[in-house]
C-alpha cells in the first residue's frame, strides 16, 4: 500500500504541486496535537507527499539566475568547528556572490537555537543533524517541519576522557563515570551511546549523560566533575591542550563520513522563499568543497579563531581541522580523515539516526523512516545545485541515496528497517 | 575632627585589604611545579601544538594579577570597537545592558506604582492580587526565560520581559505597603480641608510614601541588574552577559574577571544614584 503511495506521489507529483504545498504545512502541525500514532501515520504520509512535490518545487524555480526573494538574511551559529562551512560561506563571501546578505549570530545553545529557528527569529540555522528530523517527527517538542538544507560537516567530533583515566581506555570499565553530550537530539549523544553499547554498556543505567555547553566540557572535565565528553571541536582539542584530557577515540574511527551538522530551514520559510533557499543552498554547497580541500584548512583555522566566530585559539582549531594534532597523551597524530565537509544528506544516515531515537526510546510512535528522510533531507536539491555548480574540488557523491554505513565495524542496513516496517 | 580621622582611616584599611587581597591572588597563582599527571611530549612539534613553545609561554590556569591586568588593558584599550555583531567592545556591551535594564525596570516601574497606589488605598485589591502576587515573586527570572522565548519569539523583548517582571514586585508591594502606611492623621487633615483626589494624592500621600516607593525602586534595580547577566548568558546577541559567556567559551578568565568587575562597579554605581535619590526624599516626621 505504501510503495502504491509513493509511486503514485511521483507520477502525480508536477500536477499537485501547488495545491499540497499549501496544505502541508498545518497538516503537519496539527499532526502533533493528536499525538496518536495511527492519525499521526497517515498524517505523516500527507505532510510527505506535500513535502516531497515542495523538495522539487524550489529546485525548478531555484535556477543560479533567480533572484532571491529575501536577500538580508538572519542565521544563527554556534561557535564550534561544524560550524565552517557557514562560516567560510560569510567569511569568503560566497553568500554575497548569491546576493545576499547575512548576519550571523552566534547563540549560546541548541535549545535556543532551535527556537529562534521556530519562531522566525533566524531565517535559517546550524543545526545537529538529528535535529531536523527530532522537530518534523515532534521529539521532545511539538512537531514542526524542518528541512536540512545541506549538510556542513563529517566526522571531527572525539571522545575525551579526563587525564585521571589514561590507564582506562577500555569502555567495559567505565561503569558509573559521566559523560557530557551537548543536546539529546545529537550525532554526539547516539555516537557515544552506540560506543558504550557496543562494548556492553547501558547508556541509560551504567553511565550518566549529562547535556551541557561545549565551553563547560572543558572546565568540567579540568574540574572533576565529568569523567569524559563525546563533544565538538575545537573543545576536544582545547581540553588536549589545557591538559585536563586526552582524546580517546576520533568519530571518524567509529563510523568514518559520519554526518554532524546541518545548516536547517523551516518548510514554511522555504515554501515562501524558495530562491532564497536555493541561493543559501548553492553558497553552502561551495564552502563545503571550500573546507573540504585540505590546503584550505590552515586559512579557515585562521578566519574561524576570530573573535566574531569561534573566538578560540588558531592552534587549537588548526589540529582539529587538519588532523595533525597532538593527542595529549603525549603523541602527535595524524589523521586526515580527523575533519571532513560533504553537502551531501544522504537519506541512510538519516535512517540511523531515526532508528537511534527509537532505539533509545525518544520516539515511541511508529515512523516510516524512509518518508521521513527523503522529506526532511534535501538529498535531491543538493545533488542538483552541485551538479549546476560543477566545482571541481566537490567531493563526487555516492550515487546511491542510500551510501553504506558501518558503524564500529557493524554494516547498518537501512533495508532491514523498512522490512521491519512492512511487517508490523 | 573625629568623624574625619574615622572615615580616613576607614579608607586606609579598604587600601590595605585590597592590597591584601592581590598579594593573596598573586601568590595563589605563582607557576607552580607541573603536577604529577602532566604528560611530556615525544617531541618538539607535540609541545608547539599544547602552546607550550617558548615563543608563547604557557598561560593555563587562572591568571594571574599581571596577567589580568595586560588582558584587561588590551581589552579597554579600544571599549568601543565594533567588528561585526559578534565582536564588539566591552562598552558596547555595558552599554547595551544598561539600556535593556533602563526600557524594562522603566516599564515595571511604569506599571508597578500607579498599581501600588491603588492596592494601597484599596485594601479589597491588595487583597486580591495578593496571592498572584506571593506566587509569582519569588520565581527566579530564568525560570521565565522559556516560557518568554517562546511566547514572545523575540530575543531582544525577552531580554527585556525578563527585566520587567522580575523589578516588577518590590516595586509593586514596597508602594503599596507605603501608600497602605500613610498616617492616618494625615489623611484625615487632608479630608477636613476638602482637598481632592489628585491634590490629595499629589501633596499627601505621594510624598508620605516616597521614601517606602525609592527603596522599592532601589531593591528592584538591583535585581534588575543581577537579572540582566543571567538572561543574556542564556539568549545573549549583546550584552555584558553575552560578552561574559562568549569570553567563557573561549575559557579567557581575564577577560571573565574584568567583565564581572565592571557589573559589580555599574551596580554599585546605579545604587548609589538611588540611595541620593532616596535621601532627597526622606524627612523625619
Amino acid at each position: 500500500m505504501i510503495r502504491h503511495f509513493i509511486s503514485g506521489l511521483y507520477t502525480s507529483r508536477p500536477s499537485t504541486l501547488a495545491c499540497d504545498d499549501a496544505s502541508s504545512a498545518s497538516i503537519c502541525s496539527c499532526g502533533g496535537m493528536h499525538g496518536l500514532s495511527l492519525s499521526r501515520r497517515g498524517l505523516l504520509g500527507t505532510s510527505l507527499a506535500a513535502a516531497l512535490t515542495g523538495a522539487v518545487g524550489p529546485a525548478f524555480a531555484a535556477t543560479p539566475s533567480a533572484t532571491p526573494e529575501k536577500t538580508t538574511l538572519k542565521i544563527g551559529f554556534v561557535p564550534i568547528s561544524c560550524a565552517a562551512p557557514l562560516i567560510m560561506a560569510h567569511a569568503k563571501g560566497f553568500f554575497h556572490d548569491e546576493g545576499l546578505t547575512v548576519e550571523l549570530q552566534k547563540t549560546a545553545g541548541w535549545a535556543l537555537i532551535r527556537d529562534n529557528l521556530l519562531n522566525g527569529n533566524f531565517d535559517a540555522s546550524h543545526l545537529l543533524s538529528p535535529m531536523p528530523l527530532a522537530l518534523s517527527l515532534g521529539a521532545g517538542h511539538a512537531p514542526t517541519p524542518v528541512r536540512a538544507v545541506t549538510m556542513q560537516n563529517t566526522n571531527g567530533q572525539a571522545i575525551t576522557l579526563a587525564l585521571k583515566h589514561q590507564n582506562r581506555r577500555d569502555p567495559r570499565s567505565w561503569k558509573g563515570m559521566t559523560f557530557a553530550i551537548p543536546f539529546e537530539f545529537s550525532m554526539h549523544n547516539f555516537l557515544l551511546r552506540a560506543y558504550l553499547a557496543h562494548y556492553g554498556l547501558n547508556p541509560d543505567q551504567d553511565v550518566t549523560l549529562r547535556v551541557t555547553a561545549p565551553p563547560e566540557m572543558v572546565a568540567n572535565l579540568k574540574a572533576g566533575n565529568i569523567d569524559g565528553f563525546l563533544g565538538p571541536d575545537p573543545f576536544n582539542q582545547r581540553a588536549v591542550t589545557e591538559q585536563a584530557g586526552f582524546l580517546q577515540i576520533l568519530t571518524s574511527q567509529i563510523w568514518d563520513g559520519h554526518p554532524c551538522c546541518a545548516l536547517g530551514m523551516t518548510e514554511t520559510f522555504i515554501r515562501v522563499h524558495p530562491n532564497t533557499y536555493g541561493a543559501v543552498q548553492r553558497a553552502m554547497i561551495r564552502a563545503a568543497a571550500y573546507m573540504q580541500q585540505a590546503e584550505n584548512r590552515q586559512e579557515a583555522a585562521a578566519i574561524l579563531s576570530r573573535a566574531e566566530y569561534l573566538n578560540q585559539p588558531e592552534i587549537v582549531i588548526r589540529q582539529g581541522l587538519t588532523g595533525h594534532y597532538a593527542d595529549g597523551l603525549g603523541a602527535v597524530r595524524n589523521e586526515p580523515s580527523r575533519s571532513a565537509f560533504s553537502p551531501f544528506p544522504y537519506y541512510s544516515p538519516a535512517i540511523w539516526m531515526i532508528e537511534q531515537m527509537k532505539r533509545w526510546g525518544y520516539l515511541n510512535t511508529p515512523v516510516d523512516e524512509r518518508r521521513v528522510a527523503e522529506e526532511v533531507f534535501m538529498l535531491r536539491d543538493v545533488r542538483k545545485q552541485a551538479a549546476a555548480l560543477a566545482l571541481p574540488d566537490l567531493t563526487p557523491p555516492y550515487a546511491s541515496d542510500y551510501p553504506p554505513i558501518q558503524v564500529l565495524g557493524t554494516p547498518f542496513d537501512p533495508a532491514a528497517t523498512f522490512a521491519e516496517n512492512g511487517k508490523r | 575632627m573625629g568623624g574625619r580621622q574615622e572615615k580616613l582611616k576607614g579608607t586606609l584599611l579598604s587600601f590595605v585589604l585590597a592590597g591584601a587581597l592581590l598579594l593573596a591572588w598573586q601568590v595563589l597563582t605563582l607557576p607552580s611545579a607541573p603536577p604529577a599527571e602532566v604528560i611530556k611530549g615525544e617531541n618538539a612539534e607535540y609541545a608547539q601544538l599544547m602552546g607550550m613553545s617558548s615563543a608563547t609561554p604557557a598561560s593555563h590556569g587562572f591568571p594571574s594579577p599581571s596577567q589580568f591586568g595586560h588582558d584587561a588593558w588590551q581589552q579597554l584599550q579600544a571599549p568601543f570597537h565594533n567588528s561585526g555583531p559578534n565582536d564588539r567592545g566591552i562598552g558596547w556591551q555595558l552599554g547595551a545592558s544598561l539600556l535593556r535594564v533602563f526600557i524594562g525596570y522603566g516599564l515595571a516601574v511604569a506599571v508597578a506604582v500607579p498599581l501600588g497606589l491603588l492596592m494601597g488605598q484599596i485594601p479589597l485589591l491588595a487583597r486580591a492580587l495578593n496571592p498572584f502576587i506571593q506566587v509569582l515573586r519569588p520565581i527566579s527570572p530564568l525560570a521565565w526565560m522559556p516560557i518568554a522565548l517562546y511566547t514572545i519569539q523575540n530575543a531582544e523583548e525577552c531580554g527585556i520581559f525578563v527585566i520587567f517582571i522580575c523589578s516588577l514586585w518590590p516595586v509593586l508591594l514596597n508602594t503599596s505597603f507605603g501608600v497602605a502606611r500613610v498616617r492616618r492623621e494625615w489623611l484625615d487633615v487632608a479630608s477636613t480641608l476638602e482637598l481632592g483626589w489628585a491634590r490629595r494624592m499629589w501633596l499627601v500621600i505621594l510624598p508620605a510614601a516616597a521614601p517606602t516607593i525609592i527603596t522599592g525602586m532601589r531593591v528592584g534595580m538591583g535585581i534588575a541588574w543581577l537579572a540582566i547577566v543571567a538572561a543574556e548568558m542564556l539568549v545573549g546577541s549583546s550584552g555584558i552577559g553575552y560578552f561574559v559567556w562568549n569570553q567563557w567559551n573561549n575559557l579567557s578568565i581575564s577577560n571573565v574577571i574584568l567583565a564581572v568587575l565592571l557589573i559589580g562597579i555599574t551596580g554599585m554605581i546605579l545604587d548609589t544614584a538611588f540611595s541620593a535619590l532616596q535621601r532627597s526624599v526622606g524627612y523625619a516626621e
